[in-house]
């Protein structure tokens, strides 16, 4: 391996911590194509590596969450427990529909969610005035 | 089965959809619908966010284990740098308005909608 390699890796892997402790993901978007770049992982082998580091980034952001007082750990619970139903779900979605079509299916619903998070902020942010007149 | 069970099953099942389609988290699932469905703060969906990741990424790493594809060294590697800004990322979040975080959070659902497009 070579050293800027092993520094290209820390550096995405702390780039994708960040993000997870800012915004609650677990950072794979970054940590695999850092592992395929960077460690010369198949893109198979850098999605179930990426995994098993994303369980010790949420575990570690979960627990510093929790102490911030930023964590209902029951809601939290259900949806981890429940998350299988959802991949057998994908999987027939992924032999009924072209990959295409699911792409851009999630590309829509991402951009629609963003629209709302950004009226939602920017409503809580309207100075509370009465009236202007 | 209660309405607010179901909502969060509904969560679980487009999460780890999402998860196996795309070889990702469900983080970019979970995070608005705990806030626009469930009424979450946003700090407090961004951390509820991260418990069911750890426990949907345990489920499947396990699952990739069986079949030989984790690679422990590299796990580490990339693993433990990701603690250390997770640690800082966290403790960043807590200092700067929640505002903030629903802004940064747009971005990143923008910016996964652009890679799936194109």
């Amino acid at each position: 391996m070579e050293l800027s390699d092993l520094v290209g890796a820390l550096a995405i892997g702390f780039a994708a911590g960040m993000a997870g402790g800012l915004v609650g993901v677990g950072g794979g978007v970054l940590m695999v194509p850092g592992l395929v770049i960077f460690l010369g992982e198949s893109q198979l082998g850098a999605q179930a590596t990426s995994l098993l580091a994303i369980v010790g980034v949420a575990a570690v952001g979960a627990w510093r969450q929790n102490g911030y007082g930023n964590l209902r750990l029951r809601d939290a619970v259900v949806i981890g427990a429940l998350s299988p139903l959802g991949v057998l779900v994908g999987t027939v979605l992924a032999n009924a529909l072209s990959e295409r079509v699911l792409e851009l299916s999630f590309a829509a619903v991402q951009t629609y969610f963003a629209y709302r998070l950004v009226r939602r902020a920017t409503a809580s942010a309207a100075p509370p005035q009465a009236a202007k007149g | 089965m209660s309405s607010r069970l179901a909502r969060l099953a509904a969560v679980a099942t487009a999460a780890g959809a999402f998860s196996g389609l795309f070889g990702v988290g469900g983080g970019t699932i979970i995070v608005p619908l705990l806030i626009l469905w469930f009424g979450y703060g946003e700090r407090e969906a961004t951390g509820t966010s991260l418990a069911a990741i750890g426990i949907i990424a345990g489920l499947a790493a396990a699952a990739h284990g069986l079949y030989g594809n984790v690679d422990p060294v590299n796990a580490l590697l990339i693993g433990l740098p990701a603690v250390g800004g997770v640690l800082a990322g966290t403790a960043l979040q807590q200092r700067i308005p929640e505002r903030a975080v629903a802004g940064a959070f747009a971005v990143l659902l923008v910016a996964s909608a652009l890679v799936l497009v194109f």
